[in-house]
C-alpha cells in the first residue's frame, strides 16, 4: 500500500530532483502556458447592484490571455482578455477542489488582509491591498495553468476565455451539490480503523505548516510592527538636529544635514517594508496551501472510512449468511427470541431470506471491490500531486527565503550607507 | 606656539598688538591672559588704585597669580616709564600683598614658579588647543562595606609636571562626598567661573541601585570627565582645594577646617546675592541665556528620542527573540528545507544580538553624557545668575551715587569696586563660555559621531550574517528525494 503511488510519483519528483521550472511542469501542463500567456494585468473598483438589489463596490480584475503558437511563430494573436471578480475565482476554485479531491488545488490569496501590522491598512479597497491582491490572483492562475491535472481542466479554460455563460457552465456541472455534501463530509468526525500512515503523517505535517506559518506570520508582523517604530523615532533626530543646528555657528552646518540622513533614514523603512510584505505573501500562500493539503488529507479519510464501513458491512452480511446456513443463533437476539415464540421459519422463508443475503453480498462485494479501486486510485493520484507539491513547496520557500535574505541585505547596506554619511557631518561639526 | 615676548616688551601703548598676537596663539593660558588684557580694565585701571581691587577680587586662584606675576615681570619696567609710579608701585603692592598673606603652600610662589610657568606656556600645544600638563584619571571603583555604612571609593591618579605639586605622581582613593565637596569648595571660592557638574546624587535610597555595576560604571566615568574638566581648566586646575583633593592623605582634616580667606571672598559674592534685582541684561549675557535655554529644550527632546529609540528597540528586540525560534521549529517539520530555515534562524538570532549590544551602548554611553549635559547648562546658568546679581549690586550703588550726586562729586570707591567686580567677572564668564563652548562641540561631534557608528557596526553584523546565509540558501538541494 505505501508505495502504490510509487511509480508515476517517483518519476514526477525524481526526474529532476534539482527542479527548474520547466522540468518540474509535466509535458502538457507546459503545452498549456506554451499555448497561452496567462496575465492579471490590472484591477478596477466598480459599483453595481448586488442580489438583494444593494449597492456595492467591488474590485474586478482584467485577465489577459494571448495564445501563442509556438509552431507558426509569426502569427501573433491579440490577447484576449475579460474581466472577472474575487467572487468568481472562488467559485472556480470551489470547482477545483470538489472536480479533483486528490489535488492540492492552489489557494487564492486571503481575501481580506491579515497578519498586517498597524501602519498597513486592512481595507479592501486600500490600493497596495488591490495590487497585492492582484498579484496574488495571476499567481493563482499560472500555478493551475502549470499543473498538471488542472490545467487540462475545460471550465478553467472558459475561465480565462469565455466572458458569458461561464457562470451557468459551472453550475451545470452539477458540482454544487457534490461541494455540499463534501463539505458536510468534511466537517464530519469519524474514526478510520486503518489509517493510513503516510495521509496521516501528512495531516501531521499540514497541520504543523498551518500552525508554524501563522506564528510565523503574526510574528513577523509585529517585527515589521517595531522595525518601523524604531526607523521613524529616528526621524524625530531630523527635527531637532535641525532646530538645534539654528543656535550654533560651527556645528550648524554638520548637524543641518545629518538632520536630512536621519529623515532620509526613518523614510527608508515604508519600501523596505513593502517589499517585506511580498515575503509574507509568500508564506501567506503556503499557509492557505496547508489547509488545501488538509483537504485531501481529509478526503483520503472521508474514502477510507467509506472502505471500511463497506467492508464492515460484508463482514456481518457473511455472519448472518453463516448463521442462516447453521442455524444457530449464536448469541441471543430478538430474532432468537421471536423464532422460540412462534416457531421456526418455513424453509421456502429461508431459502428467499438466503437468496436476499447472497445478493448484498455480492453487492457489497462489489461495492468493496470500488471503493478498493476509488481509494487506492485516489492514494495513487493524490500521493502524486502530494510529490509534485513537495518539490514546488522546496524549491518556493526556498527562493523566499533567498529573496527575503537578500532584502536584509540591502536594507543593512542602506542602513551602513545613511549612518556613514550622518557620521561624516557630525564628524565635520 | 610661544607668546612674542618682544612684542610685549614694547609697553603698554602696544598692549593691543600684543593682544592680538596672543589671540593667534592657541595656548588657552596666554589667550585667557591676553583677554585679561584685552578687556583691560586691569590695565586701564593700573593708574588708579583700582588696580588693588582688581588683584584683590582676581587672583584667588594660584594660575592667575602666578600670571598676575608673569605680567609684572614682564611689563613692570617698560610700563613704568609709561605709568605713574604710584599707581605703579599700588600694583606692585597689591601683588606681594596678595601672594603672601593667603598661604597657600604652592601660593608662596617665589619667582621661580614664574619661570617654570613661562616655561609651562611654552609647552607645545596639544591638538585641541590646550597645554596639558595636569592628567588626572578615574579608575578602579571598590565597594566597602562597614557597620555604618556601605559606600564606593574611585582611585583617583593625578600625573602632572606642575611644580605646585610635591610629586610628578599621585594614586588615591575618592569617594563621592569628596568629589561633592571640592566641587562646593570651588564653586566657593570660583564664583565668577563655571564649575563642571558632578554627576546626580540620587539621595533616595532604592530609587537606583547604587551598587549595580552599571551605575557605578556611569558614575565612574561622569566622575572622571568631572576632574578632568577641571584639570583642563586654566583657573581652576589652580585651585588649591583641587590640589588637596588631588593629593591630601587625609582629605577630612582638610574638610573640617575653617573658612579661609578664599572662602570668604566666596561668602562676599554670596552676599552681594542679596536682593538686588538687574534691570536689563547686557545683549551678550542674554544671547548666552537665550542660546542656554533653547540649547536645554534641545537637549530635552533629544534625550526622549534617544529613550525612546531605546525603548522601541527593546521591544522590537523582544519581538526578534521570538521570531528566531519560529523558523527553527519550522525546520524541525521539514526535510530539504530544514538546513535554510536553520539558516535564517541563526541570522536572525545573530541579529538580536548586535541589536542587544547597540541599545546596551547606547544607553550606557549616550544616555548619560546627555544628561551631563543638561547639568552643565544648569552649572552655567547658575554662573550667569550670580554675575547678573553682582551687575545687580554695582547699577544699584551707581543709581544710589547718581541721586546724591549734587553733593558731591566723584565716584566712591566701594561702587568702583563693584564695577571692577563686574568687569571681572565679565571677562571669566566669557572665558569659560569660549572653553564650554568648544567643549560641547567636541563632546557632541565624539558622541554623535560614536551613535553613528555603533549603528553601522550594528548593521555590518548583520549584514555579515545574512550574507553568510546566502551560499547555503542557493545550495541545490542533494540527490535526496531519489533516495526518499
Amino acid at each position: 500500500m505505501a508505495d502504490s503511488g510509487g511509480p508515476e510519483a517517483a518519476q514526477l519528483s525524481s526526474n529532476d530532483p534539482k527542479g527548474e521550472l520547466g522540468d518540474v511542469i509535466p509535458e502538457e501542463a507546459r503545452s498549456l502556458l506554451r499555448k497561452m500567456e496567462i496575465s492579471v494585468a490590472e484591477a478596477e473598483k466598480r459599483t453595481g447592484k448586488n442580489a438583494v438589489n444593494m449597492l456595492e463596490t467591488y474590485t474586478v480584475y482584467l485577465i489577459e490571455t494571448r495564445r501563442v503558437d509556438s509552431s507558426a511563430e509569426n502569427q501573433n494573436f491579440s490577447p484576449d482578455s475579460l474581466w472577472r471578480r474575487y467572487s468568481e475565482f472562488e467559485l472556480l476554485r470551489n470547482y477545483l477542489l470538489v472536480t479533483y479531491p486528490f489535488v492540492i488545488v492552489p489557494p487564492l490569496p486571503e481575501k481580506r488582509a491579515e497578519f498586517v501590522w498597524h501602519k498597513l491598512s486592512a481595507d479592501n479597497m486600500d490600493p497596495d491591498f488591490v495590487e497585492r491582491r492582484r498579484i496574488g490572483l495571476e499567481n493563482f492562475l499560472l500555478r493551475v495553468a502549470s499543473h498538471p491535472i488542472l490545467s487540462n481542466d475545460k471550465i478553467f479554460y472558459d475561465f480565462l476565455t469565455e466572458e458569458n455563460g461561464w457562470k451557468e457552465e459551472v453550475m451545470e456541472t452539477g458540482f454544487q451539490p457534490k461541494a455540499d455534501s463534501r463539505l458536510k463530509a468534511l466537517n464530519a468526525t469519524f474514526r478510520v480503523k486503518n489509517p493510513d500512515k503516510r495521509f496521516t503523517e501528512l495531516k501531521h505535517y499540514s497541520d504543523e505548516l498551518q500552525s508554524v506559518t501563522s506564528q510565523l506570520l503574526r510574528v513577523r508582523a509585529r517585527v515589521a510592527d517595531r522595525l518601523y517604530g524604531v526607523y521613524k523615532v529616528h526621524g524625530n533626530y531630523g527635527r531637532v538636529f535641525s532646530e538645534w543646528s539654528a543656535i550654533e555657528r560651527e556645528m550648524g552646518d554638520g548637524l543641518q544635514s545629518a538632520g536630512h540622513h536621519m529623515d532620509a533614514y526613518a523614510a527608508s523603512i515604508d519600501d523596505i517594508l513593502e517589499e517585506e510584505e511580498n515575503y509574507a505573501d509568500q508564506l501567506k500562500e503556503y499557509l492557505f496551501y496547508a489547509e488545501a493539503l488538509k483537504a485531501v488529507c481529509r478526503k483520503h479519510e472521508l474514502l477510507q472510512y467509506e472502505l471500511e464501513t463497506a467492508a464492515q458491512d460484508l463482514m456481518s452480511k457473511k455472519q448472518q449468511r453463516e448463521e442462516l446456513a447453521s442455524g444457530t443463533v449464536r448469541t441471543f437476539s430478538l430474532k432468537g427470541m421471536t423464532s422460540k415464540l412462534f416457531g421456526q421459519e418455513t424453509p421456502e422463508q429461508r431459502e428467499a431470506k438466503m437468496r436476499v443475503l447472497e445478493e448484498q453480498i455480492q453487492e457489497g462485494e462489489e461495492l468493496l471491490q470500488e471503493k478498493k479501486t476509488e481509494c487506492d486510485e485516489y492514494v495513487r493520484n493524490a500521493w502524486s500531486d502530494m510529490e509534485r507539491f513537495t518539490v514546488q513547496k522546496d524549491r518556493d520557500l526556498r527562493e523566499a527565503m533567498i529573496s527575503y535574505a537578500v532584502m536584509q541585505i540591502s536594507m543593512c547596506k542602506k542602513g551602513i550607507q545613511v549612518w556613514t554619511n550622518a557620521k561624516e557631518c557630525f564628524s565635520k561639526m | 606656539m610661544k607668546i612674542p615676548v618682544d612684542t610685549v616688551m614694547y609697553g603698554f601703548d602696544e598692549c593691543h598688538s600684543f593682544v592680538s598676537a596672543a589671540n593667534q596663539c592657541t595656548c588657552a593660558s596666554s589667550v585667557l591672559l591676553a583677554k585679561y588684557v584685552a578687556n583691560s580694565p586691569y590695565f586701564s585701571m593700573c593708574f588708579d588704585d583700582a588696580w588693588i581691587t582688581a588683584g584683590q577680587f582676581l587672583p584667588h586662584s594660584l594660575g592667575f597669580r602666578c600670571l598676575l606675576h608673569r605680567t609684572f615681570q614682564q611689563y613692570s619696567f617698560p610700563l613704568t616709564t609709561s605709568l605713574q609710579a604710584p599707581a605703579c608701585m599700588a600694583f606692585i603692592h597689591s601683588y606681594q600683598d596678595l601672594s603672601l598673606p593667603n598661604g597657600t603652600p604652592a601660593g608662596t610662589s617665589s619667582p621661580g614658579s614664574s619661570s617654570s610657568l613661562l616655561n609651562r606656556l611654552q609647552l607645545d600645544d596639544d591638538l585641541d588647543g590646550e597645554t596639558h600638563d595636569l592628567f588626572v584619571s578615574v579608575d578602579d571603583p571598590k565597594k566597602h562595606v562597614s557597620t555604618m555604612e556601605t559606600y564606593i571609593t574611585y582611585r583617583v591618579t593625578t600625573k602632572t609636571s606642575r611644580t605646585e605639586f610635591d610629586l610628578p605622581e599621585y594614586s588615591l582613593r575618592r569617594r563621592y562626598q569628596d568629589f561633592d565637596w571640592l566641587r562646593n569648595k570651588l564653586e566657593e571660592s570660583q564664583p565668577t567661573h563655571l564649575i563642571p557638574p558632578l554627576p546626580e546624587k540620587f539621595v533616595m535610597k532604592g530609587v537606583v541601585d547604587r551598587f549595580s555595576e552599571e551605575f557605578v560604571e556611569t558614575r565612574r566615568k561622569a566622575l572622571d570627565k568631572f576632574l578632568k574638566r577641571v584639570a583642563d581648566h586654566p583657573v581652576l586646575s589652580f585651585n588649591e582645594n583641587f590640589n588637596v583633593f588631588l593629593t591630601a592623605k587625609d582629605l577630612n582634616s582638610y574638610k573640617k577646617q575653617g573658612l579661609t580667606l578664599l572662602t570668604k571672598m566666596g561668602e562676599s559674592v554670596k552676599y552681594v546675592t542679596g536682593g538686588y534685582k538687574l534691570r536689563a541684561r547686557p545683549l551678550e549675557f542674554a544671547a548666552m541665556g537665550d542660546y542656554l535655554d533653547i540649547f536645554t529644550q534641545k537637549l530635552g527632546t533629544i534625550d526622549r528620542i534617544a529613550q525612546r529609540i531605546i525603548k522601541e528597540e527593546s521591544e522590537y528586540l523582544v519581538e526578534l527573540r521570538e521570531y528566531s525560534p519560529v523558523y527553527s521549529s519550522w525546520a524541525g517539520c521539514e526535510g530539504e528545507l530544514q538546513k535554510p530555515l536553520e539558516g535564517v534562524s541563526s541570522c536572525v538570532s545573530s541579529s538580536s544580538s548586535a541589536l542587544e549590544e547597540l541599545t546596551e551602548d547606547m544607553s550606557e554611553d549616550f544616555l548619560p553624557v546627555l544628561r551631563e549635559y543638561v547639568l552643565y547648562i544648569e552649572s552655567m546658568k547658575n554662573v550667569l545668575k550670580k554675575r547678573d546679581q553682582v551687575q545687580a549690586e554695582y547699577e544699584a550703588k551707581l543709581e544710589a551715587v547718581v541721586l546724591r550726586k549734587d553733593e558731591k562729586s566723584g565716584v566712591p570707591a566701594d561702587v568702583e569696586k563693584c564695577q571692577d567686580r563686574v568687569e571681572c567677572f565679565n571677562a571669566d564668564l566669557k572665558a569659560d563660555w569660549d572653553r564650554w563652548q568648544n567643549n560641547k562641540r567636541q563632546d557632541f561631534r565624539q558622541l554623535l559621531t560614536g551613535m553613528a557608528d555603533r549603528n553601522i557596526q550594528y548593521y555590518e553584523k548583520c549584514l555579515a550574517a545574512w550574507e553568510s546565509i546566502i551560499p547555503l540558501l542557493q545550495e541545490k538541494p542533494d540527490i535526496k528525494s531519489e533516495t526518499d
